[in-house]
């Protein structure tokens, strides 16, 4: 296939993962644990999975799976607040398709499917505005869900809605923000994080210049990256070169997809319809300040949160659950006392085992037991 | 590698209410099956779930199997619900390989359902059921109100008749043994999906809807090293292997590299993030024959209509046992897991 066997070929993955062995040794290694790579992004947990590549790479080098997957980080709570204006008379809910499985206090969106709301899954928000349009006596709610990647094309939604007159269609809006949420990892001081793989997709909405206080702030590389292997193991390599000659840099790998300054009409579309929350409740992580966005007033008519009177459920993580520690790195899924017992893809505790780009449902699917070797 | 590639399997609850997961062909469908049916209707020959029953009558042994049919959209390209409820039973006969003898054939109708688009099912069915050799010898119809149905629902039971001294059963497999697919893999899954319409795509791809029984048969009488087969419905390829896997207490290896994919299946997987080893098949079989008689499998099967693409996809291993392993495409393994539920796209 055109634009993925490029980025596939077992041979040039191996020619890389050569030099990437040369070049990680003149990288001076933390003493007393392997060297610590955050990809951000969970479509990159998935790639690394999917390829195998953590176990392609030395053993020094350790991928710490992110924070990257909207889906993971959505706290219990959220989840709550969905499956009430779900249960509504009159409301079909409609929402991307791995958001239906995440568990919240009162069970996830497809148990409440089970029980009798009407709830359907879709590709794109303007598959629910179609809704709306083809429902006039139903209300559509879309739950916005997603970091910037996810936000222009619910933002256009937004917009098209409000030229469009549709008065019956709303959403839930859970958008995150990816720099809050970078910022509250590398201040915190239980992370150990020596370099980064950078989210592409994020990036090719708001471009690379919001990164530049990593290097800058916390002296760590910091490179974009694309979702195929050759892609990711290059993105390895300008991580590791970056450390071994003492740089710390904002580099662009994914470059044929991601313009330095992002995209200016999706960003347009973005500033109209979001403002800052001021702070957001992350899965794991706990509150974060200004690291999510709520429909601007003059876009209040679509707010399903103003449009039902909700009251945002706070749900507290269960005792047992360490995603948090999973997410900052601190732990690897395999060491949290529920993996594979209480919390397994069939019965997800944590949202890290509901996604596919989850790293505990990631570890359970391929059955990465112990460390990570 | 073994220290590696432990599968962590946790049982499921069944839950207070039924999900469309426990209908998916996964894990939570063999719980539902086995807290509910198979503790209320017994052991015996039920809990081998099997494709079909072994009946012994007199000198013959006929091979007994059902299945009910529910589809949306009801018509997609390569075929429809008449076609996929008569390829769906004889096709569970022909893997056990029965040549079929008989099918039922019962319906049920939403009303209001368009009697143009009901004659074509029917048409469908008797063509699927001639190609099949079969004949449909008995029926039943129901009508129920407007919403309690969607449009029509079918199910099919079918007798066959099983070769004398013929024995198929994944508990033969054993080391050394190779894995066959018949065909590409993935096509009625990526072809429903894209039929149903909601994701803009455009592609030419059909459903591989068709019946195996020629094949199936012909493979049965010329390998005797054939140990099982299965057609990979629900679930997928990855279904059956891990299902064989368990069975027979060994380990299958399979090479990414070498699965038979077409470019659009690919396409549509990619962009879902779907695995295209857990979609649906309607007219692909896994088989398990012995190394000795591998080359001469696929040389029978690409000599005859819809083997066309018959391929060796990897072999049986001792251990570690009821696991399905992929020898990954760029070096290194990783383990396939029995596919839970429905598989959901991705965000983004």
């Amino acid at each position: 296939m055109k634009y993925a066997d490029e980025f596939r070929d077992p041979e040039k993955a191996q020619a890389l993962i050569a030099v990437i062995g040369e070049t990680l040794k003149k990288v001076p290694l933390p003493k007393d644990r392997p060297l610590h790579i955050m990809e951000v992004c969970g479509g990159h947990t998935h790639s690394i999975f999917r390829y195998g590549l953590q176990k392609l790479v030395p053993d020094s080098i350790e991928f710490i799976h992110g924070p990257g997957c909207p889906v993971c980080v959505l706290p219990m709570g959220r989840v709550d607040d969905c499956i009430t204006i779900a249960e509504k008379e009159g409301v079909i809910f409609t929402t991307f398709g791995d958001a239906m499985r995440v568990p919240g206090s009162k069970g996830s969106l497809m148990q409440a499917r089970a029980r009798g709301a009407d709830v359907r899954m879709v590709y794109s928000p303007l598959d629910a505005l179609a809704l709306a349009e083809n429902n006039p006596d139903h209300d559509v709610v879309f739950f916005a869900l997603g970091f910037e990647t996810t936000m222009p094309s619910t933002a256009m939604t937004v917009l098209e809605a409000k030229r469009r007159g549709i008065t019956n269609f709303s959403m839930i809006c859970q958008h995150i923000t990816i720099i809050p949420t970078l910022k509250a990892l590398l201040g915190d001081p239980q992370t150990n994080i020596d370099g980064f793989i950078g989210p592409g997709h994020v990036s090719m909405v708001i471009g690379n210049r919001g990164y530049d206080f990593i290097p800058a702030d916390y002296n760590k590389p910091f490179v974009v990256a694309g979702f195929e292997p050759l892609d990711l193991l290059q993105s390895l390599l300008l991580v590791l070169t970056q450390l071994a000659e003492g740089r710390a840099e904002v580099e662009n790998q994914y470059a044929r997809i991601v313009p330095e300054d992002g995209n200016a009409h999706a960003l347009k579309a973005m500033a109209e319809v979001y403002e800052d929350r001021e702070h957001c409740d992350w899965r794991g992580l706990g509150s974060i300040e200004a690291s999510g966005v709520r429909l601007r007033d003059a876009y209040e008519d679509f707010d399903a949160e103003i449009k039902f009177g909700l009251v945002q459920a706070q749900v507290p993580d269960p005792d047992i659950c360490q995603c948090g520690d999973v997410v900052r790195g601190i732990i690897k899924p395999t060491q949290c006392a529920a993996f594979g017992t209480h919390c397994t893809p069939q019965t997800p505790l944590g949202a890290l085992m509901v996604s596919s780009e989850g790293a505990c449902a990631a570890y359970h699917q391929y059955a990465i037991t112990g460390v990570a070797h | 590698m073994q220290a590696g590639l432990r599968p962590v399997k946790a049982k499921s609850p069944i839950g207070k209410s039924v999900t469309l997961a426990h209908g998916a062909g996964g894990r939570s469908m063999q719980v539902l099956i086995d807290e509910i049916f198979l503790t209320e209707f017994g052991t015996g020959q039920l809990s081998d779930l099997n494709d079909s029953a072994r009946i012994e009558a007199g000198t013959d042994t006929l091979a007994f199997t059902t299945d009910s049919f529910v589809v949306d959209p009801i018509f997609f390209p390569g075929g429809d619900i008449g076609k996929l409820a008569v390829c769906g039973t004889v096709n569970d006969l022909a893997v056990s390989g029965a040549r079929p003898i008989a099918l039922s054939f019962s319906i049920i109708i939403e009303e209001g359902f368009d009697i143009t688009a009901l004659r074509q099912i029917a048409r469908s069915a008797r063509q699927a059921a001639d190609e099949a050799g079969v004949s449909i010898v008995t029926g039943d119809t129901k009508v129920v109100n407007r919403g309690c149905a969607d449009g029509v629902f079918i199910t099919t039971s079918g007798i066959g008749r099983v070769p004398a001294g013929l024995d198929l059963s994944p508990v033969n497999i054993c080391e050394g043994d190779r894995i066959l697919l018949s065909s590409s893999i993935g096509e009625h899954g990526a072809a429903i999906m894209v039929a149903r319409g909601d994701l803009g795509l455009e592609t030419d791809l059909i459903s591989d809807c068709r019946p195996l029984v020629a094949m199936c048969t012909e493979l049965a009488a010329g390998c005797p090293g054939l140990r099982a087969m299965r057609d990979a419905t629900r679930g997928g390829v990855a279904a059956v292997l891990n299902e064989f896997a368990v069975a027979s207490g060994t380990a299958l290896t399979i090479d990414e590299a070498s699965l038979p994919l077409k470019q659009q299946v690919r396409g549509v997987s990619e962009i879902l993030g779907l695995d295209p080893l857990y979609l649906a098949n309607e007219g692909l079989f896994v088989a398990v024959v012995s190394e000795a008689c591998a080359d001469a499998a696929v040389a029978t099967l690409r000599g005859m209509p819809g083997g066309e693409n018959a391929i060796l996809i990897g072999e049986v291993q001792a251990a570690p046992a009821g696991v399905l392993i992929m020898n990954a495409l760029l070096g290194g393994q990783r383990l396939v897991d029995m596919p839970d539920g429905e598989q959901l796209p991705r965000i983004c």
